[in-house]
């Protein structure tokens, strides 16, 4: 296909860089400085997909972010991205895009007949129809998804990386046009450090698409002059392709910078980059966004917007029709005119709906030879697929209804003007408020609460002249507020003064029957909603914005309402009879501004790096020998050890019997350690901890248990002292940062007085657990400077020596019921001595053993695990464990004792469970009832919080928490599962040595 | 039995002094890495306002307690104190030089209320240098590193990718715009810092430093 709308001369683009690409499968050429939209318009394309509801053909309507219909298909495969705007897609050499919402094409698309059927589908018409009965949403959901359904997600994962970026900035400027550049510049020079931000490949906003001149030249010379001289300045960052999407409280801002094409072989650098920027001022030159006119029929391919019109012709060197008709209210739209008839289109003509259009602009037109057809409007448009002709009728006197004979006007483009918006999204989204500007029918920005401002066209200056003198103004100023005074006086540039005549505002323009009754004025192109939809809205009783948006879905499409919603407002304004628009409001803006690709999101937040994982000194040994790893928190803890052909229940077995009737070992360098110092550090101690620590001697373990102030377990741990007033606390992996934290906080907060020190050192030992009867034989072996025997190293104390020649700190502490050293030493030795153990160890049978026999043989003991046996409601009396809370003593989450809850007789109590069939292991979190029968419902006594194989005693075990369960100890309870009841007699927790013969052998 | 030589830092496994170094035929790198391992590192505690305190440091290390927020003293390579809260300091020292630098310490602070402990065990230390640095650090860290904001002594504890780290910036070139930071980082964080780091550093090329 040849390029038969291009012109042969002008535009920003590079006529001597073709570039290949396709279109739903067809071959075709662009240029360098092309947008999808602009090569598809170069190359005649004129549908290029269908709408959301009616599947009525549709063609591209505007020039960038405000672009409704020209959504396609981006790419195939891995790389696709779905919805994306053909206005903002950079050409490349050989991109490939398809039409979405339509099927089998857009030409010719089966759900087009959803068009036939309209006046079946009102607002709401999803709400009305489908919700009846409730229960069946699930069967039509699937099919109006696919029905309606946009672009298609990707089904694999995304190829291309994305990054993220920090940077701190005293003036973020949004926006690289006239105004954005000037404040970049004005504040630059002060030597302040700027960011300017502008979404397209350019610098220059809007003038890229206007012949504007700057003092005299053409504005391209300024622009080039101004960037040139940024990319001078040391601390200016300048970011073309780059969207600030959000805005946030105290100046945090959100930007995504495009990178690279979405193309294989990108490149070694990311394709996209998320910026996190924290600045102090922000100046919002964001531009505007021209409205379009609200006509019956408005929709039809070849109706698009006055400025986009002169952007192709001026930018791209495209002519985006044969034969045109400008429609608007304003002044501005005539730019287009002249420009369109300098490209040598045909037959331009302007419809005003203003009674003799008298400004500078429409002067030029006139001489120019363009017919201007005044106080009418358009009150039909022909043409399917392409506009064909218009109908043009006049005004009646309050623009209510048109009279007088139709003239048909044919053409094959609309290009229409309903005046500008400024864009304020970004000032809204940091609840920034809006005022309704009456005389030109658009939202100010008002009160923010941010160190920002909107500037040039974004706070509704639409003189060039002005935008210019607003930026430097604003740069200077922004700057200075920031902290930099310096400001250079230079002569600032200028551009002529047009005098613009006011727009005279009509939000929907009438046509020969009621609106409604004949063709349809859409409002929000994308979703399909019209001013007959807001109007029903209204009879039906919807008075909020907020909620008519959601009725109708007004704006909720992925162009979030950028052309249709300031129309839409007005209309339901007028609907209910309020006099001022501005009263209705608006709807939210949100973040983000234009659609962020989630990957973005996630930055090299993925795969690997997507969480750390906290590796042991001994953590590359497990991996050899082949572990199944247990994530604790962001440790990886080994599971178990299988040998070749092992199950794991294989493993597990082997590994608990060896650490009962030979020697196991375990990393436990995972628990927390906490070294706590002072002259109080004991009576801090007391109140931290359950039990009582002033008698502990030096040397000696004690175990403790911490609640939280409402009487609930929080943590436990062995806590040793070594000196007077010095212990080492240890707590559960999970919970070593929780811990201090809390720590600190009563020692901050609440007892400032305490003479105390925390410092965590979990990270500085290796703990090296030796568990079994060869324990000691085996330790033996590596220390000739401590005795090992019961006697001189009794159950819960400490001894520091040497293990293998390296400074160790030794507990005789166990949580598996067996005798146990646990060796601490420091951590760059663990691997070495954890390797050196199993040289030596062979004889002894010692066996790596993991989390789950761990798990397994403190179960065989009734130990608690915090977190399994307690989940934030058990209190230590739930557990049996009344013995560990001192009477003599305060301490954190006593006083909840006394609530009447704590005594209630029937709280669940930790209790053992053996099953009747001895191989049979309880599901984990089973619920537990008092009697075998069936007819519900049953009440719950309990459920079990753990349960196991074990191998030591050669059948299951499980702990359960279970109401009055220390009263039901001889019952039998039942568990019922999917098919079957199992029963289990209630049991006293400990189910291996209750008397601690091998603990303390 | 266990010999000194098998002392192994967090990233030992990672065999980094093989890697090809720096000026060896390689492109010119924009950043610079490498392991400073095994340094003494003893945690301080103590206060601030207690003039004895103040003197007891600087008459035990021969320099003064950095009291300014974010802030150190001592030159990079030698012995260093970095703040690291209103009451806590981090004593760094060259390897195995903890024990003598606890009991100059526990001497010279005899009868004060502090606390010492030696961590040197908790944390290995990743150099980072070269232009483009600071922009590596941009990547995962949302403190200002720009010089205007941090400089050469200066200290933070925060985020840098999702590890915890201890920041210290040891050096900048205001001509060539390169700088050289301590990342003081956990030993459990090690590898994937380090992980992190490449990844962040793929773009402008990155080379070992011996």
């Amino acid at each position: 296909m040849s390029q038969i709308n291009r012109l042969a001369h002008g535009g920003r683009i590079d006529r001597s860089k073709p570039l290949h690409f396709t279109f739903n499968g067809q071959a075709m050429r662009g240029y360098a400085g092309d947008t999808l939209a602009s090569a598809l318009i170069a190359n005649g394309v004129r549908l290029v997909g269908r709408s959301f509801k009616y599947h009525r053909p549709r063609g591209i309507m505007a020039a960038g972010a405000e672009e409704a219909n020209a959504l396609v298909q981006l790419e195939s495969g891995r790389r696709t991205l779905a919805n994306q705007q053909a206005t903002r897609i950079e050409l490349y050499e050989g991109l490939s895009a398809t039409s979405i919402n339509c099927w089998p094409g857009p030409n010719f698309d089966l759900m087009a007949v959803n068009s036939w059927f309209h006046r079946l589908m009102p607002a709401g018409f999803y709400y009305k129809t489908f919700m009846w009965p409730a229960a069946a949403w699930k069967y039509y959901e699937h099919f109006i998804r696919r029905a309606a359904g946009l672009g298609v997600s990707p089904k694999l994962p995304d190829p291309d990386q994305y990054d993220q970026m920090n940077v701190h900035c005293d003036v973020l400027v949004v926006g690289g046009g006239a105004a954005g550049l000037a404040a970049a510049l004005a504040a630059g020079r002060t030597g302040a450090r700027v960011i300017l931000a502008d979404e397209q490949a350019e610098l220059g906003g809007q003038l890229l698409g206007e012949q504007a001149e700057i003092n005299g030249k053409p504005a391209s010379h300024w622009l080039a002059a101004g960037e040139s001289e940024l990319a001078g300045l040391a601390d200016v960052t300048v970011l073309k392709r780059t969207t600030v999407f959000g805005y946030y409280d105290h100046n945090f801002a959100g930007m995504l910078e495009t990178r690279t094409a979405k193309l294989p072989n990108g490149g070694a650098t990311t394709r996209q980059r998320l910026w996190h920027v924290r600045a102090k001022r922000v100046v919002i030159a964001a531009g505007a966004l021209e409205r379009p006119l609200i006509f019956s029929d408005n929709d039809r391919p070849g109706v698009m917007l006055a400025g986009a019109v002169r952007t192709y012709l001026n930018r791209y060197g495209v002519r985006a029709g044969s034969n045109a008709v400008v429609f608007t209210n304003n002044d501005d739209a005539y730019r287009t005119a002249i420009a369109l008839k300098d490209a040598g289109v045909k037959g331009v003509c302007v419809i005003d709906t203003r009674l003799a259009p008298h400004g500078e602009l429409p002067t030029q037109a006139l001489q120019a030879g363009i017919a201007v057809i005044d106080n009418s409007t358009i009150t039909g448009v022909t043409g399917k697929r392409r506009v064909q002709s218009v109908e043009v009728m006049t005004l009646n006197a309050d623009a209510s209804g048109v009279i007088g004979p139709a003239r048909t006007f044919p053409c094959d483009l609309v290009a229409t003007s309903g005046g500008w918006n400024p864009v304020i999204h970004l000032h809204s989204h940091a609840g920034g408020k809006a005022t309704f500007d009456e005389a030109r029918g658009l939202f100010i920005a008002a009160d923010t609460l941010q160190a920002s401002a909107c500037i040039g066209a974004a706070n509704g200056e639409f003189q060039l002249n002005d935008c210019l003198k607003d930026g430097f103004r604003a740069g200077r100023d922004a700057a200075a507020k920031a902290g930099f005074k310096k400001a250079s006086r230079r002569k600032l540039p200028t551009a002529a003064v047009v005098d613009e005549a006011p727009a005279r505002i009509i939000w929907a323009l009438p046509t020969t029957k009621p609106i409604g009754q004949r063709g349809k004025h859409f409002l929000d192109l994308q979703h399909d909603v019209t001013v007959a939809d807001v109007q029903l809205a209204a009879r039906e009783g919807y008075r909020s914005v907020e909620h008519t948006k959601r009725y109708t879905t007004l704006g909720m499409a992925t162009d979030q309402g950028k052309t249709g919603n300031i129309p839409g407002m007005a209309v339901l304004a007028q609907a209910l009879g309020v006099a001022n628009p501005g009263d209705v409001g608006t709807t939210t803006f949100r973040p983000p501004y234009t659609p962020v690709t989630l990957g973005a999101f996630a930055g090299r937040n993925v795969g690997p790096l997507a969480d750390p994982v906290r590796m042991t000194p001994m953590h590359h040994w497990h991996e050899l020998a082949g572990c199944k790893w247990e994530d604790v928190g962001q440790w990886k803890r080994p599971w178990y050890y299988p040998k070749d052909g092992e199950s794991m229940a294989d493993a597990v077995n082997r590994e608990c019997l060896a650490a009962r009737n030979a020697v196991a070992l375990l990393d436990a360098s995972t628990l927390g350690k906490i070294d706590i110092q002072g002259p109080d550090a004991a009576e801090f101690l007391n109140r931290i901890y359950t039990n009582a620590w002033s008698g502990l001697a030096i040397g000696r373990c004690r175990y403790g248990l911490m609640l939280k102030e409402d009487g609930m377990v929080f943590d436990d741990g062995v806590t040793t002292r070594l000196g007077e007033n010095h212990f080492l606390m240890t707590t559960t992996t999970g919970n070593a940062a929780a811990v201090l934290g809390w720590l600190e906080e009563w020692l901050q907060t609440e007892w400032p007085e305490l003479k105390v020190y925390c410092n965590s050192v979990t990270e500085a030992w290796a703990t090296l657990t030796l568990c079994g009867p060869n324990a000691r034989h085996l330790l033996a072996e590596f220390t000739d400077d401590m005795d090992l025997s019961a006697d001189a190293f009794p159950f819960m104390s400490m001894q520091e020596g040497t293990v293998g020649d390296i400074p160790a700190r030794v507990f005789r502490i166990s949580f598996t019921g067996e005798s146990s050293f646990e060796v601490n030493v420091p951590a760059s030795y663990g691997l070495a001595l954890w390797t050196q153990l199993f040289n030596a160890g062979e004889k002894y049978g010692l066996t790596p053993y993991g989390t789950e026999a761990m798990h397994v043989l403190r179960a065989e003991k009734g130990y608690i695990i915090v977190g399994q046996e307690t989940d934030g409601t058990v209190i230590p009396q739930d557990l049996g464990m009344q013995w560990i809370l001192s009477k003599k003593k305060d301490f954190l989450g006593r006083r909840s004792f006394a609530r009447p809850d704590s005594a209630r007789g029937d709280r669940k109590q930790l209790v053992g469970l053996l099953t009747g069939d001895p191989d049979m292991v309880l599901e984990e979190g089973a619920q537990i009832v008092a009697e075998n029968r069936n007819n519900p419902p049953i009440p719950m006594i309990g459920h079990v919080t753990s349960s196991y194989y074990s191998a030591n005693l050669g059948r299951s075990i499980a702990l359960a928490l279970v109401s009055s369960g220390r009263d039901r100890v001889g019952d039998t309870v039942y568990i019922p599962m999917p098919g079957k009841v199992i029963s289990a007699e209630v049991t006293t927790p400990v189910f291996i040595d209750p008397q601690g013969e091998r603990l303390h052998g | 039995m266990v010999k000194p030589f098998l002392r192994q830092s967090p990233l030992a496994h990672l065999h980094l002094e093989a890697r090809r170094p720096l000026g060896d035929g390689l492109p010119e790198a924009g950043i610079h890495v490498a392991e400073r391992p095994h340094r003494s590192q003893i945690a301080v505690r103590g206060q601030a306002t207690d003039p004895a305190f103040l003197q007891g440091i600087e008459k035990a290390l021969g320099i003064s307690l950095p009291t300014e927020a974010c802030t150190a003293s001592g030159k990079p390579g030698d012995l260093q104190v970095l703040w690291m809260g209103p009451d806590e300091w981090l004593v760094v020292g060259g390897p195995d030089n903890a024990a003598l630098i606890i009991s100059k310490l526990t001497t010279a602070l005899v009868d004060l209320q502090v606390a010492l402990v030696d961590v040197s065990e908790s944390r290995t230390v990743i150099e980072l240098s070269g232009k483009q640095a600071r922009v590596v650090l941009d990547k995962g860290c949302s403190i200002d590193l720009h010089p205007r904001s941090f400089g050469p002594g200066q200290v933070v504890n925060t985020l840098l990718g999702r590890g915890h780290v201890l920041l210290h910036q040891t050096d900048h070139e205001p001509a060539s715009g390169s700088s050289a930071y301590d990342i003081y980082v956990h030993r459990s964080y090690a590898e994937y810092l380090w992980s992190w780091i490449e990844d962040a550093a793929r773009e402008y090329g990155l080379a070992m430093r011996s």
